[in-house]
């Protein structure tokens, strides 16, 4: 299990685009880093997030190793009406994560 | 000339010389991702406009740089953004992350820490809906490049 979280606005006006953020726990080691005994440190990337609003898929990305440790990533969505939004994240050695959030729509 | 100021002249050249190649070794030399972004526009020339890349202009410390990119874009139906791709030339593994969007995101604006190793050219590829393609470089000055550590200087 990877821990993480999503933050969307308290309340959204209905079809306005808002800013959906997301933080996820995650050392995203490169695998060129050596530790103290000189070791090769090995590859540890969390490589994919996708989230859905209400079921549907709005948003995903790919990720590599020249993604900062703990990966924080933001984007826009627009709702029409209040829908619980999920962000589901995995990492290269079959770990996820999963996080929502209630997107509340008040009319514009 | 002077033979103090010869050994001076002769010092510093020597001096220049170690640093250069001292950097060469430290830092990845750029590389070219044309064929990444080949392999993502299968040969269309991405129109260099309608890509804003927002990054801090000298970075101290390259583990974390914050970046954000905005397409304008109508984001409907017919007209959005499809992608966009990250690419930094000089990382060693260049191809940084894509993300992908849809008419339901409402804004082609996406923000995201990322790492460089080292003063380079941040190069963003937006796919657009109809195989149309942009492309946005940017320069950053880093400091303190990320991925390499003493181990490997």
């Amino acid at each position: 299990m990877i821990l993480g979280k999503v933050q969307v606005p308290a309340s959204v006006k209905a079809g306005e685009p808002f800013e959906v953020r997301i933080l996820v726990q995650h050392p995203m080691e490169t695998g060129f880093r050596r530790d103290a005994d000189g070791h090769a440190i090995a590859l540890h990337i969390l490589d994919r997030i996708s989230c859905t609003l209400g079921g549907k898929e709005v948003f995903r990305v790919e990720l590599g190793s020249g993604m900062s440790a703990n990966p924080y990533v933001a984007f826009f969505a627009i709702a029409a009406q209040s829908a619980e939004l999920a962000v589901e994240w995995g990492d290269d050695r079959g770990d996820t994560g999963r996080a929502t959030a209630l997107v509340n729509v008040v009319p514009a | 000339m002077r033979r103090r100021s010869f050994f001076a002249r002769v010092a510093a050249l020597a001096g220049v010389a170690a640093v250069r190649v001292r950097a060469q070794g430290r830092f990845q030399p750029p590389q070219d991702i044309t064929p990444l972004i080949n392999e993502i526009t299968k040969g269309v020339a991405p129109e260099k406009k309608g890509v804003e890349v927002e990054l801090p202009l000298l970075v101290e410390n390259g583990n974390t740089v914050p970046l954000r990119v905005r397409v304008a874009s109508p984001m409907t139906e017919a007209d959005h953004v499809k992608a966009i791709h990250v690419f930094a030339e000089r990382n060693p593994r260049p191809r940084v992350a894509s993300f992908y969007l849809g008419p339901a995101c409402g804004k082609a604006e996406v923000s995201a820490r990322i790492r460089l190793a080292g003063t380079q050219q941040v190069t963003v590829l937006a796919e657009l809906s109809g195989g149309r393609f942009r492309v946005g470089p940017r320069d950053v000055l880093v400091t303190s490049g990320a991925c390499l550590d003493d181990a490997s200087l």
